[in-house]
């Protein structure tokens, strides 16, 4: 069993330990707005946040995150009221949509170590997130956005 | 199992249908009320008491739910098409709720693109516009007249507002919810034509800049449902292992260590691989890698190496000798061309590129006995219908297929192959449904690329630069003859999707457009522009090289040869102002491309520059113009004009397959490259509706211009390096810089 927690919530999964916590996450607890993109930490569509850091689920194992404190797309606020989910509503940003959870978790980890990025440093930060909607202009604009009205 | 697309179970001809519906106007009468209406789990349906057709329903409250009958991958047409009926029935669109259609296309297929549930080729907006705006002013009509006869006055004296019936001589009015909750409805249902449309003056949704995407709000909060996230009762994971090279089949199977990984139930043999079945996902992958399989090597395509046939198509391309199919042909282009004071000559070539939807191939499904249910991302619910009968062994009318978001689609999931996966495994175990996901190794080798293609042009000019005559041979393999094969025979071997684009409106009095048909076996697909994406590659490429030769501005010259085309004009001179195409920059320079396919106009402009020791290319910013008639969603248009530049530089940048004997050499995106945001251009659109036109497609209309635009742009900083070949890797580029 390995316990860790998830969104606030204790969990004790008797999955192997070196399932892949990307599966954990969609398959054993349900919580599909994690995506799987690519396995190999490519893509950047499974990013999710182990103690408060950008972290790649797909490569990282159950037993990687005992004890842990795991937060997804679904537990980064209670009513998607997070700046940078307003910001993407209104700039409109995602087209399919599939791998925005993992940009958003990969920006919320910027703005809560640097409030105020640059350009520059927005790019930086995010490309290793892939969308092959090609949204990366909105995606921008939106950081800024949640950046300004944080 | 040949894995046909889905096209292929109707093939009935798009112009035949166009006649039927086309002209007049059609009477929308939906017979029967909508008895299944919830699509499944994934889309709960508000149950309305108030069907006034198979389209949608209207609660006591006054909700709206409307059927979206299209495949939702990214191009937001989950509120394009609902808006459209929103607006001729004057719902309030507060008031609207949109829930995914089922497969049924006597009900909800395209009447503009051959009566099915197949979302592709820019054909969702164009194809279902105008019945749906009747359906919407039909349901008004019957809304009229439920609420005439609740207030006792004739229908002539009725008006409506968003979701309210009014009476202004009385001063009474009835919200739509009440009409719904009290009303009853009229019988024979009145019909609607093109006169009951709402003018364009009155358009409310129609063009509205401020009308947000319904699906935005579910994909920032993780609450979307992409067809890998579908959970159900009792579900097992499938995993398949496929053979590395197209055509091969298991010739022995050793799953002893396979069956051996706890919560792995069946290993189902496949005539193109190997399934499992189990409990986890995390023990199908585990099984997959254990399992021993010796393949078949019989496969013709273990002759198929990409660099070699390319090279070879370029020859035949080159080799007038070798005649094709005449695609279209005015005037003798031949003859023009021999009289030429200068012929230009020239070869484009592209790769095979991959479509690499972020959400890989994945598919689940339940067969019961003869039934079968489907949960898919797919483009399209009809063929799945199809395909899952056959390999269920029903027939489709018992295949309930619940289409999810795509996480991406671009025609890739337009496929089959995905779905008799699934329905494969699921026959196997009868009674629960199974999942099967695909790994992006398995993504990436097994894909239906885009054709690999090589095209020479020549164009005559005369003594003062003018264009006499064109010729445009285009050699590739067919994707039709796999996919559509009743049409491909039809058009007497024509490949119409292989060759689309090359026909443009630029005046030259002698055209003429030839497909040399390869045929090596490899199954090809539909990827986002399709032939558009490289055949404009060509044709913008070598206007800038007539410029060149005659010694003027490309984008006077395109203007020239658009004298008599307002909306080209329009489009091209507005990108122009955007970019302030006159003024130099400094180590940079622009280029310009137009395209007028998929009915709309698009002009773009990129601005480049150029490391001359790596051979690699910058594209800083890319402006774009385009017109495409109605622009129903414009700040949507601007988002997929946004994804068709981002995507087609990083094809042209970036993007290749190459298959070595058979095998895709790729796996992933470590090796297969896509544009990252570091990489990507910032964009500027401007949108430029033209109601009084005919309606564009608008998906992929952004992307045939950007690779040339970008190559001509190349060729303006370097004094005239032509990049003839997509991608253009740095290699390639400094090959070109080096010639």
């Amino acid at each position: 069993m390995t316990a860790f927690t998830i969104n606030g919530r204790a969990v004790d999964l008797a999955a192997e330990p070196d399932t892949p916590l990307l599966w954990v996450i969609r398959e054993h607890l349900k919580l599909t707005g994690t995506k799987f993109g690519c396995g190999i930490a490519q893509c950047g569509a499974c990013t999710v946040h182990v103690d408060g850091e950008p972290t790649r689920s797909c490569i990282t194992l159950l037993q990687d995150v005992a004890g842990m404190e795991v937060t997804t797309i679904e537990g980064l606020s209670p009513d998607a009221g997070h700046p940078l989910q307003q910001a993407w509503i209104t700039e409109q940003v995602p087209q399919c949509g599939y791998c925005q959870s993992g940009q958003i978790m990969q920006a919320a980890a910027l703005l809560k170590s640097n409030p105020n990025p640059t350009r520059e440093q927005i790019v930086e930060h995010m490309d290793g997130n892939i969308c092959r909607c090609g949204t990366y202009v909105r995606i921008i604009s939106a950081i800024q956005r949640a950046a300004r009205e944080a | 199992m040949t894995e046909t697309l889905q096209l292929h179970t109707r093939a009935l001809s798009r112009r035949s249908f166009l006649i039927t519906v086309g002209v007049t106007g059609i009477a929308v009468a939906f017979g029967g009320l909508l008895q299944d209406a919830s699509g499944a789990s994934i889309a709960p349906m508000v149950e309305g008491s108030y069907r006034p057709n198979a389209w949608l329903t209207i609660a006591a409250d006054g909700t709206v739910t409307i059927m979206s009958p299209a495949s939702e991958m990214g191009q937001g047409i989950m509120t394009t098409l609902p808006l459209l009926i929103a607006e001729d029935m004057d719902a309030d669109w507060d008031k609207v709720r949109v829930v995914q259609a089922p497969s049924d296309a006597e009900k909800y297929g395209n009447p503009g693109f051959y009566g099915v549930q197949l979302t592709g080729g820019s054909e969702s907006t164009r194809g279902y516009y105008n019945m749906l705006r009747l359906v919407g002013a039909q349901t008004r009509k019957i809304i009229l007249a439920s609420a005439a006869a609740m207030l006792n006055v004739p229908v002539s004296e009725l008006t409506t507002e968003p979701n309210r019936v009014v009476h202004a001589q009385s001063g009474r009015s009835l919200d739509y919810g009440e009409v719904a909750a009290g009303g009853t409805l009229p019988d024979p249902l009145p019909q609607a034509t093109d006169a009951d449309l709402k003018p364009s003056d009155q358009w409310r949704y129609i063009g509205n800049l401020t009308i947000p995407r319904v699906d935005i709000p579910s994909k920032v909060d993780g609450t979307a449902i992409f067809g890998i996230d579908v959970q159900l009762p009792d579900m097992l994971y499938g995993a398949v292992l496929r053979a590395p090279v197209q055509g091969e089949q298991p010739e022995t199977i050793d799953d002893a260590e396979a069956r051996a990984v706890p919560g792995i139930s069946h290993i189902v043999p496949l005539p193109y691989g190997v399934g499992i079945i189990g409990e986890t996902v995390e023990a199908t992958k585990r099984a997959k890698d254990l399992l021993k399989i010796v393949w078949t090597t019989s496969s013709r395509i273990r002759s198929y190496t990409s660099d070699r046939l390319l090279e070879e198509y370029r020859r035949i391309g080159r080799d007038l000798a070798q005649t094709g199919v005449g695609a279209a042909t005015q005037g003798d282009a031949e003859a023009a061309i021999s009289k030429a004071a200068t012929v230009i000559a020239v070869d484009y070539m592209s790769d095979h590129v991959h479509h690499a939807t972020m959400e890989p191939m994945n598919a689940t499904a339940l067969v019961t006995g003869d039934t079968v249910e489907v949960w898919a991302p797919t483009q399209g619910p009809t063929g799945t219908q199809g395909f899952a009968a056959e390999v269920a062994g029903t027939t489709p009318d018992k295949v309930e297929v619940n289409t999810t978001l795509l996480g991406g689609g671009f025609g890739r999931k337009a496929e089959a192959d995905f779905i008799i996966d699934a329905v494969s495994l699921a026959k196997a175990v009868q009674g629960r449904p199974v999942k099967v996901i695909w790994s992006r190794e398995d993504d990436v080798q097994h894909g239906k690329y885009r054709p690999l293609e090589a095209q020479h042009v020549q164009v005559g000019l005369d003594g003062d630069g003018n264009i006499i005559g064109w010729r445009h041979r285009i050699v590739a393999d067919s994707i039709f003859a796999r996919t559509m094969p009743q049409l491909f025979v039809s058009e007497g071997g024509h490949d119409s999707v292989v060759t689309e684009g090359a026909q443009f409106n630029y005046a030259v009095p002698a055209h003429l457009i030839e497909y040399i048909r390869r045929d090596n076996g490899l199954d090809i697909g539909f990827w986002f522009g399709v032939g558009v994406g490289y055949t404009r590659f060509g044709i913008e490429c070598v206007i800038d090289e007539i410029a060149t030769a005659k010694g003027v501005d490309p984008v006077a010259l395109r203007l020239e040869l658009l004298k008599d085309q307002p909306r080209a004009r329009k489009v091209i001179e507005t990108v122009a102002q955007m970019a302030e195409w006159d003024r130099q920059r400094d180590g940079r320079a622009l280029g310009v491309a137009y395209s007028d396919a998929f009915g709309s106009h698009c002009a773009e402009i990129a601005e480049v520059s150029l490391d001359r020791e790596t051979g690699e290319i910058r594209v800083h910013t890319v402006w774009c113009a385009v017109d495409p008639g109605t622009a129903v969603q414009p700040r949507n248009i601007e988002a997929l004009m946004i994804t068709g530049i981002t995507g087609g530089a990083s094809h042209a940048l970036l993007e290749q397959i190459n298959i070595v004997n058979g095998e895709v050499q790729e796996s992933n995106f470590d090796t297969y490259r896509v544009i990252r945001m570091s990489e990507a251009p910032d964009i500027k659109v401007t949108v430029i509706p033209t109601p009084e036109n005919p309606i564009g497609g608008i998906g992929q209309v952004g992307l045939p211009p950007i690779g040339p635009a970008i190559a001509n742009a190349v060729a303006r900083l370097t004094g005239g390096v032509r990049l003839r070949h997509y991608p253009f890797l740095p290699a390639r580029v400094l090959e070109a810089l080096n010639a």
